[in-house]
């Protein structure tokens, strides 16, 4: 097996991710290399279906480290970020303590606020110290939560440390490697944004969309693989309120697999826009004429290249 | 790492600073700790390839992907020097030196050109639109009568802000209290707080009879205005910025969009804090102030390129305009359809419509027909004196 040792220099980082089957650009293999070299977290913005989330796994995967997953959500607090207190069980502490004359007040309140009685969540269990290796700490769709939120996490991201006011304060040994996501509805704040390394994903291009369809569902023909990202990629300049990402390229790959299509055909492309387009709008506005006119430059494109 | 690899602290972090400053007076905003953070990564990595250099001073110093292109033009120009990175691997590279005559071309920003080089007279250049934040469309002007009226534009009395004051507090209601998902501590009986109940039990040796209560937490809706500012608009419209300024001021999320012929996002140059140098400055940069109008085109660049960003789903959306959009039948339908898609993006769609100050007032035009029946409130049909009020102070509208 391969090493999971951090890798050494950008190429490095590019062929060890490419092992993982996933193919970064140049850019990202040097951000996500920055990444782990300066111990400095990872935002990666950009549009949904580009890969930003599967960056934390392949990472994972790669340095075998474990993946904590943080999903975001609005109104996302302490409890369910970072730690809660066990409170049935501190309610029976309270309940035998008062048979017990031994136990004073004072031993009571220390006791019942021990690590005994505390529940770890994403953050906190992301920098145990009694942690044998960094884990991989995913924070996702950061933009999902609210500005407090944010707040809490600059502690966490900078020093790498939470403060529980009962308990004194929690520090990494070693810092996990933190990837940071965003879909963009908001804007994070600067504070957030300034403590990382910022890389924006965008759609790839046709080579590297290929790549990554040829890596990801091995089972399609070189040609069908071919007409999909052209078809893909050209659907990509159409005015639509959504645009499909890789991740709907690979899953529109796989639908066309199961119904067993060899070459994109205007039938089969009616009866699989929904893969691809997530928004009613959008599939009218391509449905019928439009979808033959790109089918057409895409057949052309496919070709092309093969010649 | 060995030493030979690791460059001078001298030229190569003091070109790194140079071109920090550049792209500061470009408008980037930009932190002392993200140009260390710079040196520090060019330690590491970036000096054996140009792309890979670009790629570690853009993860560097760049936050947000508006400013990605003016970091590629400052790039392209700050590091000209073909052989940049044999000649900095040597040690060698002197200061980059700037060429008086070496201006950019038409096709860079021009703001960057008078980053680069302050000093320079501005010849004959044809100006490009100003980039940075404000966001349009260039294949929706007008192009017959793009007007440039800035002129006109004088600031507010104290009359208008006295009746802009009460006009606000009309607009109260558009601020509805919404329940969010936090809580604060109460005094009431509401929702039990564990962790206090229990803190406060521990120091009374384990008597758990003082419980303790939370409840939850209100904030106001967030608001996007989507302001007309077309000719027959722009008075009324003017002083709805200096409302939609005030409330930005206030604790609720305002984002503000004014069009004409294009839509533009005004909600950073609203958030300077004296309005009418914020309204001055929404002016000089706003191309078309008091031009033509195209709703539909305008309400379809909010939808595609906004909605999902600046528009929560539990938002207020505020569409100031009077729903004179002059088109053929096709254009109606898409002005139905994006109206449609802007009501469902939100949670509620007022509409502010100055005509309706005219007694009588029908909405007869095709274009506020198509609209109407998206809208959740059209205001203020109840409360016509009130404008009419206001509308008295402020004189006669422009046409």
């Amino acid at each position: 097996m391969t090493s999971t040792a951090l890798p050494t220099s950008i190429d490095e980082t590019e062929a060890r991710l490419a092992e993982r089957d996933y193919v970064p650009d140049r850019a990202l293999a040097t951000v996500i290399y920055l990444a782990l070299r300066l111990q400095r977290p990872l935002f990666l913005e950009g549009e949904p279906g580009t890969g930003k989330t599967e960056v934390a796994r392949t990472l994972a995967a790669m340095l075998g480290r474990p993946l904590i997953r943080l999903q975001c959500y609005e109104g996302l607090d302490l409890s369910g970020a970072a730690y809660e207190w066990d409170y049935p069980r501190q309610m029976m502490e309270i309940r035998l303590a008062e048979r017990d004359a031994s136990v004073t007040r004072e031993s009571l309140a220390t006791e019942l606020f021990s690590e005994r009685f505390l529940s770890q969540r994403p953050l906190l269990q992301a920098i145990d110290p009694k942690r044998a290796v960094p884990p991989v700490l995913l924070i996702d769709e950061l933009d999902r939560a609210d500005e407090p939120f944010e707040a809490f996490l600059l502690e966490v991201l900078a020093e790498f440390q939470i403060t529980i006011p009962e308990l004194g304060t929690v520090k990494a040994v070693q810092p996990p490697i933190v990837v940071l996501t965003s879909n963009r509805t908001r804007e994070i704040h600067d504070a957030v944004k300034r403590r990382c390394l910022y890389h924006w994903t965008g759609f790839p291009t046709a080579a590297r969309e290929l790549e990554i369809v040829r890596r990801r569902v091995p089972g399609a023909g070189a040609e069908l693989a071919r007409q999909v990202v052209a078809f893909v990629q050209k659907l990509r300049g159409v005015e639509l309120y959504k645009l499909p990402g890789i991740a709907e390229t690979i899953d529109w790959t796989r639908a066309l697999l199961e119904l067993d299509a060899v070459v994109l055909d205007p039938e089969v492309i009616q009866h699989t826009l929904g893969v691809l387009l997530k928004y009613q709008d959008d599939i009218a506005a391509v449905q019928g004429s439009e979808a033959l006119r790109l089918l057409e430059e895409a057949r052309r494109i496919a070709s092309d290249r093969v010649a | 790492m060995t030493p030979a690899l690791r460059p001078s602290p001298g030229h190569l972090a003091e070109n790194v600073v140079h071109f920090a400053r550049v792209l500061r007076t470009a408008g980037m905003p930009l932190g002392t700790d993200r140009v260390v953070l710079a040196q520090q990564a060019l330690q590491v990595a970036g000096l054996e390839r140009r792309e890979d250099f670009h790629a570690v001073l853009r993860a560097c110093l760049l936050d947000r992907i508006e400013h990605a292109e003016l970091f590629d033009q400052a790039f392209a120009l700050f590091w000209k020097d073909p052989d940049l990175l044999g000649r900095m691997r040597a040690l060698l590279l002197p200061k980059v030196q700037l060429q008086p005559g070496a201006l950019p071309g038409p096709k860079e920003n021009r703001r960057l050109g008078d980053a680069l080089f302050p000093h320079q007279p501005q010849g004959p250049q044809p100006e490009p639109p100003p980039r940075e934040e404000i966001e349009f469309d260039a294949a929706l002007t007008v192009s017959q009568r793009e007007l440039l009226r800035k002129a006109d534009f004088d600031t507010m009395t104290a009359d208008e802000w006295r009746s802009a004051r009460r006009l606000l507090d009309r607009l109260r209601p558009v601020f509805e209290q919404l329940p969010t998902r936090r809580h604060r501590r109460a005094a009431h009986p509401g929702r039990l707080d564990w962790r206090a109940t229990l803190r406060e039990g521990a120091r009374r040796g384990g008597d758990l009879g003082r419980l303790q209560w939370r409840a939850v937490r209100t904030r106001a809706a967030p608001l996007v205005v989507l302001a007309d500012i077309s000719g027959s608009m722009s008075r009324y419209s003017r002083m709805l910025l200096h409302f939609a300024h005030t409330l930005g001021q206030a604790d609720a999320k305002v984002e503000s969009f004014v069009f004409g012929t294009r839509l533009t996002r005004i909600t950073r140059l609203l958030a300077r804090r004296d309005p009418d140098i914020a309204i001055a400055e929404v002016v000089r940069r706003v191309q078309d102030w008091s031009g033509g109008t195209r709703i539909t085109e305008s309400l379809q660049a909010f939808n595609r390129q906004w909605a999902r960003r600046a528009l929560p789903s539990h938002g207020t959306v505020l569409l100031v305009s009077d729903g004179l959009e002059q088109g053929d039948p096709a254009t109606l339908r898409a002005l139905d359809a994006e109206m449609a898609r802007l009501s469902r993006s939100c949670r509620r769609l007022i509409w502010l419509n100055p005509l309706l100050r005219f007694s009588g007032y029908e909405p007869r035009t095709a274009g506020v027909r198509a609209m109407l029946p998206h809208v959740d409130r059209f205001l203020p049909a109840h409360n016509l004196e009130s404008l009419e009020d206001l509308v008295a102070v402020l004189g006669r509208p422009e046409r």
